[in-house]
Parts: C-alpha cells; structure tokens; sequence
C-alpha cells in the first residue's frame, strides 16, 4: 500500500510553518479558520489515501503517436521563463541522500549514460490544461535499483534549483513511466522545462513533475513539497 | 402518491419522509459548494470567452487565501471541490439506494408518458396547471429524472478528470480528457438550470417550501 501522509506532518497547521506562510499569517486568520482548514486538510489527507488504493502500479498512462504532440509546449511556473535558472553542466551535480547504498553525486555526463526510454504522454495541470509531449530519459526506477535505494521506504523526495520541491510515493517511484528525463521533443531538456533533468510523471498532475532537481532522498520522513505545504493535495495522481 | 398515509383525519400528510430531508439539504449544500468551487476552478483555464464574477465562486476569500496557500484561491477551491464531492458522493449514493429499493421513485416518477409531460408542459406553459401538495406532474417528473441522470453525469465526468489514466477508458467514453472537461461544463450548466426552475417554481408556491422542512403538508381536502 502507498505511504500515508500524517496530517501532523503536513503543512503549517500543527508543525513545520513555512516560510513564506509564517511571514504572511496572523493570529486572527489562524483563529478565524482553522476548523474549516482543519477539515480540509483532513479532507486532502483522506484523498491522498484513496489514490493510494486507485494507483494500480501496472496501469499505464495512455500514450500518442508523434501526429498527437503540442508542437508548442506551455510554459508554466512561479517565476517568468527569463527567470529559470541557468544551470551549468561542468558544475552541475545531482546530490543524493537518505536508504540510498551509493550515495555519490551524478554529473551530467554520468546521467547522460543511463540507459533511455522516451514517451508521448499527456501532461495535465491542476489548473485544467493539458499538453501531450514527448519525452526522454532513463526509468527512475533502474536509477534507484542502480544507486542501491532502499525500495521499501515511502518516499521519494526532489529539490529543484528554481526553488521547488516535491515528494512522490515509492509506488508512482517504481511506475515504468516515470523517468528522469533528459530530453524534450527529441532535444536537450530546455532550460525552460527544467535543464538538465526533470522527473516527468504521466500519472500525476504537472506540479509533482519537479524541473532543474539537483537533490534526491528516499526516506520515510514525509518531505512535503513546496504547492503541497500550501494546501495543494499531496498524492495529485491522474 | 404519498410514502406515508397518515388516516386519521386530523393530523397533517406525512409528504417527505426524514430520509428524502435530510438527503435533499445536504444535496442543495454539495451542490452549492461544488458549483462555486467549480466556477473558481474553471476560472483558472477558461473553456469559453468568459470567466465567472470572483464573488460567485467558493473557496475563500483571496486575501485569505493568499495566506494559506501563496496564491489568489485555486488550492481552497480544489480542496473544497474535492472535500464536498464525497458528501454529494455518500449523500446521493443513500437517496438512490433508498428511491430505488423503497420504491419512492417508482411511487413518485413513474410511469412517465411522453405525451402526458406535453401536456402538461403545455398547460404549465399556460398557466393552466394546478399544483396540489404531494403530487407530481409529468413535467416535475420528467425534470427529476433528467436532473438525477445529470449528476450521475457530471460525477462520471468529473471523475474522468480526476483520473484520466486510472479510469483511462471511463475518460476515453468522454471523448478523452480535454472533451471530458466540456462534458463536466455542460453537466453543470444543466444542473445551474434545473436549479433556476426548481427555485422560482418554488417562489411561484412557496407552500411546497414547508414540507421539505417538517416533512408535513396540511390534509387536502
């Protein structure tokens, strides 16, 4: 079964106020609504759960020929595209850590050398739109079977360069479509799309397909994520 | 007609039983929570040239919002769209195990003649049809009917977005996820209509309101 997000571990409610949430509240707002907050969050968790039980680990997301792909893809994020960052491949180093056996960073050149796989899929954001793309990389689960992750833990976190950051359940972890991806429509990943590597995620929403990750965890410690801890469902599975 | 004969002369008729109350309120609030949230969530990505008023929608108050979640009301109207849909869930799922095997449906829509909602609509139409307490004409009949297909609709619909890989041939009978996105629209758009008849026929009798309360109608004579 898929891991289960503790309400007490969620948000800034009970604990761990974020930053930008603990600048920005009041005592009044606190007062004025946590009941109804309280039940929604509540409300999310149990959404989470019943995701859990719906994500059939064997399901693939439907897949398009190549007629089918957006020929321009949307653009979307927190900041504007010239805001991106711009991340330089001799520097760039994938750190990870947490149950995982080999823990050393991966340059560029070393994820360059995973073997690949690439999907038509469909992209949906919580805001409503959706775009099919096509997309390449290697499946994280040979990544995480390779770096020796302990696969029992259920979490898979990601930190992103721009900001983000998000955490996945180890089942959607193992999917066979969800990959490291390197490339977009055929060409190096663009820096708009998360240069050099974004985890693309066909059976969750958008904003739990992390761009520019830089650090990965597996651990059993809820990581949260960045839209989630402001009260964006956790799970988001399509 | 009724679902419950009450004989003795004195007492009031029995009109809605508790259960078809209780059901119907906590309907009328899913709905209302559904809709407004849903017309804040549509604002996020149009479907049409429009947007709806931002006092229209549900989900908390944007200065509030901007507090809790960082941004104007998408994650409150989320997280109520998706709270309420379990109380329209388990709510419609006991009102239709009970109209179905109660025979309350069978009591109060059926049988239904094509012929018989012309005429009354023609006569409604005219202003010609009387209402009598605990009766129904073939127009409210047929009404029922369609509205009750409609939220099956719309939660059908509803759920081919929530999950257009998990359900993935459920999203395909609806044309896939972007043509699912339409269909959730129009559903809710007849229900708003429903909403709008069901409302000002209310207004036209207002003695119809009480029963749905109390559950009780005077006897008639």
């Amino acid at each position: 079964m898929s891991p289960i997000r503790k309400p007490d571990r969620r948000g800034f409610l009970t604990g761990g106020l974020s930053l930008g949430a603990l600048s920005l509240l009041t005592g009044c707002d606190l007062t004025d609504n946590e009941p109804a907050q309280r039940l929604l969050w509540n409300m999310s968790c149990w959404n989470d759960r019943v995701q859990g039980w719906l994500f059939n680990p064997n399901r693939l997301a439907p897949t398009y020929p190549e007629s089918a792909v957006d020929r321009v893809f949307r653009y979307n994020a927190f900041y504007p595209e010239e805001q991106a960052p711009q991340l330089d491949p001799t520097t760039y180093r994938l750190e990870l850590s947490g149950s995982i056996g080999d823990k050393r960073s991966w340059t560029v050149d070393n994820l360059y050398q995973l073997p690949r796989t690439s999907q038509i899929t469909r992209h949906v954001c919580v805001e409503g739109w959706s775009r099919i793309g096509k997309w390449g990389g290697c499946p994280l689960r040979i990544f995480l079977e390779h770096v020796e992750a302990d696969l029992t833990k259920n979490y898979v976190g990601f930190i992103c360069a721009d900001g983000d950051y998000t955490s996945i359940d180890m089942p959607t972890a193992l999917h066979p479509q969800t990959i490291m991806a390197f490339t977009f429509a055929d060409q190096i990943l663009p820096r708009k799309f998360g240069y050099p590597m974004k985890i693309r995620i066909p059976t969750k929403l958008g904003f739990k397909n992390p761009k520019f990750v830089v650090a990965l965890s597996v651990t059993n410690d809820y990581p949260g994520g960045f839209w989630e801890d402001y009260g964006y469902n956790w799970f988001s599975g399509s | 007609m009724m679902d419950h004969g009450v004989t003795r002369q004195a007492q009031p008729i029995v009109l809605h039983p508790l259960i078809i109350r209780i059901t119907h309120w906590l309907n009328a609030l899913a709905i209302f929570i559904m809709i407004g949230s849903g017309w804040r969530i549509y604002n996020w990505e149009p479907l049409f040239g429009f947007e709806f008023p931002a006092w229209m929608t549900f989900g908390g108050w944007p200065e509030v919002s901007q507090h809790w979640h960082n941004e104007e009301g998408l994650a409150g109207a989320l997280q109520w769209h998706f709270a309420s849909m379990w109380l329209l869930f388990v709510n419609f799922l006991v009102y239709l195990v009970y109209g179905l095997t109660s025979g309350h449906f069978r009591r109060t829509m059926l049988p239904i003649q094509p012929q018989e909602i012309l005429r009354d609509l023609r006569a409604a139409l005219g202003g010609q049809l009387a209402h009598r307490v605990g009766e129904r004409n073939a127009v409210q009949s047929a009404l029922y009917i369609g509205v009750i297909t409609v939220i099956v609709l719309t939660a059908l619909s509803g759920l081919s977005i929530w999950k257009p890989v998990q359900f993935q041939e459920l999203t395909a009978v609806f044309g896939g996820y972007d043509a699912a996105r339409y269909v959730h629209f129009f559903c809710m758009a007849a229900i708003v209509l429903f909403l709008a008849v069901h409302l000002a026929l209310t207004a036209l009798v207002p003695k119809v309101l009480p029963p749905m309360i109390t559950g009780r109608a005077p006897r008639r004579r």
